[in-house]
């Protein structure tokens, strides 16, 4: 029972995890400037990425295997920030201007 | 269902590839390039799982390891134009 139940979280998780992953990848191409698309990457680093490990740490049980997801899952939640400050701090230097209105009014 | 996440993360990676080919601007193509690699993480982990050989994890955790040292330094090589000297005045004050 606790089996069955425990296998169909760890569905919902990867299932969840691969949604937020194309909704990222859709807000990447589609939203205005670069700045706005920081946001979409953000959503599958930590939404994404994080549902489908714990989906896979349930999948896995107590093992070697679930220490490496969550190596996996640690070092992503303190890379990806750090990667786009980083980038933003790029950007700006770089005299990329944040768009503050809508394109056409 | 491991196939449909594998599924996913393709379709993710795909789009940020479109992004990173037209991106306007180099940044746009060092984000998109960027989540293309983290995506690759979750690829190599769930399809260790998909094939039933789970021992794909440390590839996967190298390859973040070394996702997040490349995308530094291409950003650092993009903001000075020079991975080594971040500072060349005082390079050659201390070199007088």
């Amino acid at each position: 029972m606790t089996m069955a139940a425990i296998d169909a979280l760890s569905w919902v998780c990867l299932v969840t995890g691969g949604f937020f992953g194309i909704v990222g990848g859709i807000g990447l191409l589609r939203f205005p400037d670069l700045f706005s698309r920081f946001h979409a990457a953000g959503v599958t680093d930590t939404l994404g990425a994080g549902l489908v490990l714990i989906g896979l740490m349930l999948q896995a049980g107590w093992s070697l295997i679930t220490i490496k997801l969550v190596l996996i899952l640690a070092f992503g939640l303190f890379t990806s920030p750090t990667a786009t400050h980083a980038l933003a701090k790029a950007a700006l230097r770089g005299k990329v201007k944040p768009l503050l209105r809508r394109k056409g009014t | 269902m491991f196939v449909a996440a594998t599924t996913a993360i393709l379709v993710t990676m795909a789009l940020a590839l479109i992004r990173a080919l037209l991106g306007p601007t180099v940044y746009d193509r060092v984000l998109a390039v960027n989540m293309f690699g983290t995506k690759t993480v979750l690829l190599i982990a769930v399809f260790g799982f998909l094939t039933g050989r789970p021992d794909f994890l440390d590839i996967a955790l190298a390859y973040a390891l070394i996702n997040f040292i490349a995308i530094i330094a291409v950003l650092k090589f993009f903001e000075y134009g020079d991975l080594g000297q971040s500072r060349p005045s005082r390079a050659r004050r201390d070199r007088t």
